[in-house]
């Protein structure tokens, strides 16, 4: 197939892949949105392996077909509690691949640039065919993308394997640093970019260099994220997304591909984006979310008074036979004890009972953007009732019943009270100010922030203790 | 202490300053309670019922008010009145501080302690002895009976065999408390009421007893009430001349209108002209609760019933509470007893006169020969001040164009200094970077912006789908494998194909989870 004919059909997938995004905008249109998605690329793999510049296609073919077996059995078994955790795994293994094919880039040239020393430049195929072209100052650029390329690659691939364990409860979610902190980091970058200069101008061993750059980045992205909450891992999970973009730019760059280019700036931009959307959601900036663990107290935070009163399920089940709206905000709780199916059940007998039942999701519940409205959607909860914070929070007033399932501190009033409160100026979910407040609770503990919640020693707050899957389920068989 | 109740000396006057209930709640505190005989007579409290309630009648005024130490009455005293008292009493009721000076100079030449019920200040404490309150809400009810007695038709609305009945129009002007029991005896009995006011936080309470609340089109920032103690403040000139405008428009349509505009300290403002009331229907009633102060209506007569050349009913009674004599007498007769209590607060019979506390400051206006009016301002604020409402405040178009074109403006500078800032860098990137860099570059950039513009819009539920996408689309990486895959190193063969193979887990399971999470959306 001619040249021509590939670079068509890379335009093709770059704009399927754009409509793809694009049509996340609504429920509805995803459903299509995805095909285009699919479509663009099988569209760029096959032009690409049958394209010019192409070898070896039977190994790729089989390549492809195990990896996608493979893909095809996790995602098939995956539980929609554990989506944060493939995510992140998925981010990994794109992170790596970028690492490979950056290193790749660098033998490939070494091999190129020997040959060409020696005067035999014409058995080259695929990509080193392409290298025999570059002008010196090409390759130089060319080594530059490759060290950007590998490095971000790397940082994400450590990072997103950190970020697993950390949502699959495998490493502890507490923040953790090695003695020296963020200078052990900084130190490592600076160690990086200096290698990084080696490389690209040429002094030294390159291929050591690289493999060094790669071996420090690996150790960046395992300590960066190390030291991050585990309440912090939506902004990390889609800065690794947005990584994970930059990574195929840069290697689009090193290979001169442009679709490679595309599609990594809009995977890039997206993950920046829904980073800024968290971050905004936290009232935190994303240097102190990157930084590590909440900053330091400013005062002392106000005390609170009065006590946290128990309640039982016979106590909910009336206030909630008595109530006409009633709003559930559910949190990562929910998520851990698995309750979304009891939760839906429940909101169906209520909406039997002919009472306005709505979620309110704050847009950092869970531990992925948007994670509670999919599990929601997987236990069959209408998505037209399951509005988000802003369209919410002024209803509360109005609203009968408020039933919180596993949250905290996105319902914690001292983000508004208390300007000493580690959380202060976070927009929260004004749960409060509804008639009556019910919050299911394993115990009395704190949140991930380890701050006390003052809504849990309101007059209007009831604590119902229990898991909350037993808890609702007990609720069940007394709605009527 | 022993505390006794003269009789009222003003022609008309029904009420009396201790019923025999009221009695018994003072002997509770421990004191011992006279009364002048006939006082409650005309509220019908016979001297028995008082003396069945152990209170010791005496023959006279004289008499009574030599035997007590605290003199309790409803009116303001008279100088005679005062005259009988001697130095260490005290005289409890209505005085009226700001007009009756020279009564307030005989009270302190006379060293009698006066405490008057009409300045007791409007805090929450002090609800249960604001005898203006009380004898405020006994008027405004008392204003829609007299209203209805000399009204020639229904309030209510009614469809009858023999025809329909359209409902009363009532307008309530000023909505103290007063103006809100006229608002509530109007609804009550059927009509259809709307009301004024010129704070314009009573809306709400308006509204919420049941009228419909006369909005004025005026953009003034009205005195919030509760800066003054709850009560209206003159308005300016301009608002008064939009209010009268208002009123004008209304007048022909309204059946019944009652006016309780009252200032403190002043005359009533004058707020139903002579035009109004010709412009009203023949039969209409108006009830000019202000008729002691002046009135509200240019036509009242003080303490007169008057009907005007067109058939319009005026009354101008002053003594709407005294009409009502056993309910007010019950009522003041509370008043006064809580506020012995807070006098007494051992409840052993001693009055201790407490100057600290604002409730007996405020209400104190003369004490050990001296004037104590006016009171510092109570220590407690009356209200709470309302927060403003987060009302969007209407723009002058000019305004709105400014605004926007500031805006503008902020926004093409910033955007200009980005585009500046970037080209720079682009400018200078290209400087040293050699062509077929800068083609792919700028590809690069053009999709940076069109992925921003692009994720903008998705949903925010679709957050964990849209990342599980893009995931599969990074994996896009691949192509980058698959071109190397064909290279003539073994190295590189291997690292390419494991690349491929990793890419090709992601590719699937990314759409793959997509697909599953996406199918799960749905409609209810």
């Amino acid at each position: 197939m001619e040249m021509g004919f590939t670079t068509a059909a890379y335009v093709v997938a770059a704009i399927l892949f754009i409509l793809s995004l694009g049509g996340l905008s609504g429920q509805e249109s995803a459903k299509r949105a995805i095909w285009y998605g699919i479509v663009g690329m099988a569209l760029a793999v096959v032009a690409t392996l049958f394209g010019p510049g192409s070898g070896n296609w039977l190994l790729s073919v089989i390549m492809i077909a195990a990896g996608g077996a493979v893909g095809w059995v996790v995602a098939k078994r995956v539980q929609m509690t554990e989506m944060p955790q493939l995510v992140a795994a998925m981010h990994s293994l794109v992170g790596l691949a970028a690492v490979f094919v950056g290193l790749n880039a660098q033998l490939e040239m070494g091999r190129v640039v020997r040959a060409m020393a020696n005067g035999t430049a014409e058995g080259f195929r695929g990509f080193a065919e392409v290298l025999t072209h570059k002008t010196p100052a090409e390759l130089n650029m060319l080594q530059i993308e490759v060290f950007l390329g590998v490095f971000i690659g790397a940082v994400t691939f450590t990072g997103s394997i950190v970020a697993f364990g950390k949502l699959a409860g495998r490493i502890s979610g507490t923040p953790k640093k090695l003695p020296g902190g963020h200078l052990l980091n900084a130190a490592a970058a600076a160690g990086s970019l200096i290698l990084g200069l080696l490389y690209c101008a040429d002094i030294g061993p390159g291929m050591l260099w690289l493999l060094l750059i790669m071996l420090l980045a690996f150790f960046i992205g395992w300590h960066l994220i190390m030291g991050i909450g585990g309440a912090d891992m939506p902004v990390v999970v889609s800065m690794l997304n947005s990584y994970s973009g930059w990574a195929a730019a840069a290697i689009g760059f090193t290979l001169s591909n442009d679709l490679l280019i595309v599609t990594g700036a809009l995977v890039g931009s997206s993950g920046a984006i829904l980073s800024y959307i968290m971050c905004k959601a936290m009232n935190r900036n994303f240097v102190s979310v990157i930084l590590g663990g909440f900053g330091g107290e400013t005062g002392p935070a106000a005390a609170i008074e009065g006590e946290q009163i128990a309640i039982d399920a016979d106590g909910v089940a009336a206030a909630l036979n008595e109530a006409d709206s009633v709003i559930i905000v559910p949190g990562y709780g929910m998520a851990v004890a698995q309750a979304q199916g009891a939760v839906s059940e429940l909101t169906r007998k209520l909406r039997a009972a002919g009472k306005e039942v709505r979620f309110a999701i704050h847009p950092v519940a869970g531990r992925l953007p948007g994670h509670m409205n999919v599990l929601l959607a997987e236990a069959k909860v209408p998505y037209d009732i399951v509005l988000e914070m802003d369209e919410i929070n002024e209803d509360f007033p109005s609203t009968d019943v408020v039933i919180i399932i596993g949250s905290n501190d996105i319902v914690n009033p001292a983000a508004q009270d208390d300007p000493n409160s580690p959380i202060a100026g976070m927009p929260v979910l004004e749960v409060w100010k509804a008639k009556q407040v019910f919050v299911s609770k394993r115990g009395q503990g704190t949140g991930y922030s380890g701050i006390e919640n003052p809504l849990f020693f309101k007059d209007n707050t009831r604590m119902f203790y229990g898991d909350a899957k037993d808890s609702v389920n007990k609720l069940l068989p007394m709605i009527d | 202490m022993k505390i006794g109740a003269l009789k009222e000396t003003q022609e008309g006057e029904a009420r009396v300053a201790v019923t025999p209930s009221s009695a018994a709640h003072l002997q509770k505190l421990g004191h011992e309670v006279f009364v002048q005989s006939g006082a409650g007579i005309a509220a019908g409290f016979s001297d028995d019922a008082y003396r069945n309630a152990g209170v010791t009648v005496e023959k006279t005024a004289a008499a009574l008010t030599k035997a007590v130490d605290v003199v309790a009455k409803v009116r303001a005293p008279s100088e005679a009145e005062i005259k009988r008292m001697h130095d260490g009493q005290t005289l409890i009721s209505f005085f009226y501080p700001a007009q009756n000076q020279q009564l307030l100079e005989l009270a302190k030449d006379q060293g009698v302690t006066t405490i008057a019920m009409d300045m007791v200040p409007r805090i929450s404490r002090a609800q249960k002895m604001d005898a203006l309150s009380s004898m405020a809400n006994i008027a405004g009810y008392r204003a829609v009976i007299e209203a209805a007695n000399n009204f020639g038709r229904f309030f209510t609305g009614q469809v009858t065999a023999a025809g329909k009945v359209p409902p009363a129009k009532v307008l309530v002007v000023g909505a103290g408390v007063a103006g809100l029991a006229a608002i509530g005896a109007a609804v009550s009995l059927g009509a259809q009421v709307y009301a004024f006011d010129v704070r314009p936080e009573v809306a709400e309470q308006i509204e919420s007893m049941g009228a419909e609340f006369v909005y004025l089109d005026f953009e003034e920032t009205q005195t919030d009430g509760a800066a003054t103690g709850g009560y209206a403040a003159p308005s300016s000139p301009e608002f008064r001349e939009k209010q009268l405008e208002k009123f004008r428009e209304l007048a022909p349509q309204m059946d019944i209108v009652i006016t309780t505009a009252l200032i403190p300290g002043r005359d009533a403002p004058k707020l139903w002209t002579k035009d109004m009331v010709e412009a009203m229907k023949t039969g209409s009633v108006i009830v000019d609760l202000a008729a002691e102060r002046g009135g509200n209506c240019d036509l009242t007569v003080p303490d007169q019933r008057i009907v005007t050349d067109n058939g319009v009913v005026i009354i101008g009674y002053t003594d709407f509470p005294s009409r009502m004599g056993a309910q007010s007498s019950e009522l003041y007769g509370n008043n006064i007893r809580h506020f012995m209590a807070d006098l007494t607060p051992k409840k052993d019979g001693v009055i201790a006169h407490n100057m600290e506390d604002d409730v007996i400051r405020g209400a104190t206006v003369t004490h050990d020969h001296e004037i104590t009016y006016p009171p510092p301002p109570p220590k407690i604020a009356a209200i709470a001040a309302q927060k403003p409402k987060e009302k969007k405040k209407e723009l002058t178009p000019e305004e709105r164009r400014a605004a926007e074109a500031a805006a503008f403006k902020a926004e093409t500078r910033s955007q200009l200094m980005l585009l500046g800032g970037g080209g720079i860098l682009l400018l200078l990137v290209g400087l040293v970077a050699p062509a077929s860099f800068m083609s792919h570059f700028i590809v690069f950039v053009l999709a940076c912006f069109v992925g921003f513009r692009v994720i903008w819009n998705v949903a925010h539920s679709l957050h964990t789908p849209l990342m599980a996408i893009t995931n599969a689309i990074s994996s896009i990486i691949i192509l980058g494998a698959l071109m190397q895959i064909g290279s003539g190193s073994w190295l590189v063969v291997i690292l390419a194909a494991l690349a491929v193979l990793m890419a090709g887990v992601n590719i699937f399971g990314g759409f793959m989870v997509t697909r599953r999470m996406l199918a799960m959306f749905q409609k209810s």
